[in-house]
């Protein structure tokens, strides 16, 4: 078992160790945090795959920006203990089978298809040190107007937080 | 470097995903509900990193950066509809969160 094998599997299991905690815990505080031990553990895959521009914003935005916006929403609400409401007897029972199915069935098929097999047997490229300026060349010729769509997108989020978290005292 | 086949990077993701919908299934409050959507958006995130790097066309990464986005976008704007419906019922439980309108 090589280094990056080792890597990966110290990874993937903080990555699912960060998800369960993320549903088990009752103080929506520590989902939060698990959720952020989730996003750094996938930021060093990034890595791994040769994405250090997508490493980069994954530990910037996300775990910088949108779970600081979270954790400051939960401060801000005061967000104690989750309160248990049983009140669907059939996700009592029938919740928890069916989410195991559906995620063998997702891990099965994504493995057994053929892409994935394509994938696992073909070789994987090693160039690394170009990826980011090639990507930022992809992004200002080939998807230039999505990339200036999404200016327009993120200006209509913080005009539409504004209106919904205004407090009207009228 | 890269050994690791991407068909593992795709499991992980599978799983990641399943967990965040089981975490959007289970969980009862409205914010960590929000989490689980991030937590999947994630899973995806993986997938798309590693499919470009198994094709070596960088388009994926190009659409983790504007998934990205967006998930900024829409954790302002659903954090403030987070904050509006906690103004107004005093709760953040789904399941006392069942009507549009008293």
């Amino acid at each position: 078992m090589s280094l990056p094998f080792l890597v990966f599997f110290f990874c993937a299991a903080i990555a699912i160790a960060g998800a369960l905690t993320l549903i088990l815990a009752k103080e929506p505080i520590h989902s939060a945090l698990a959720l952020v031990l989730v996003m750094i553990a996938l930021a060093v895959l990034y890595l791994m795959l040769g994405a250090e521009f997508i490493a980069a914003v994954q530990i910037i935005v996300y775990a910088g920006a949108i779970m600081v916006l979270f954790v400051f929403v939960i401060m801000l609400l005061n967000a104690g203990s989750e309160e248990r409401t049983d009140w669907s007897t059939i996700a009592k029972y029938a919740g928890l089978p069916l989410g195991i199915f559906l995620l063998l069935e997702i891990a099965h098929w994504m493995s057994r298809s053929a892409i994935g097999r394509e994938v696992a047997n073909g070789s994987l490229a090693t160039s690394s040190s170009v990826d980011t300026a090639e990507m930022s060349r992809m992004l200002f010729n080939q998807y230039v107007f999505p990339f200036e769509a999404t200016s327009v997108l993120i200006l209509i989020a913080i005009l539409g937080a504004l209106v919904l978290a205004k407090r009207d005292d009228q | 470097m890269n050994i690791v086949p991407v068909s593992y990077y795709l499991v992980l993701s599978a799983i990641l995903f399943g967990l965040g919908i089981i975490a959007f299934v289970f969980k009862r409050n409205i914010i960590t509900i929000f989490m689980a959507i991030e937590l999947m958006l994630n899973a995806v995130n993986l997938a798309f990193v590693a499919f470009a790097r198994a094709h070596n066309q960088l388009d994926g990464l190009v659409f983790v950066f504007f998934v990205i986005v967006v998930a900024a976008a829409e954790a302002a704007v659903g954090l403030a509809i987070v904050i509006t419906v906690y103004q107004n019922r005093q709760t953040l439980n789904i399941d006392r969160i069942n009507m549009l309108k008293f």
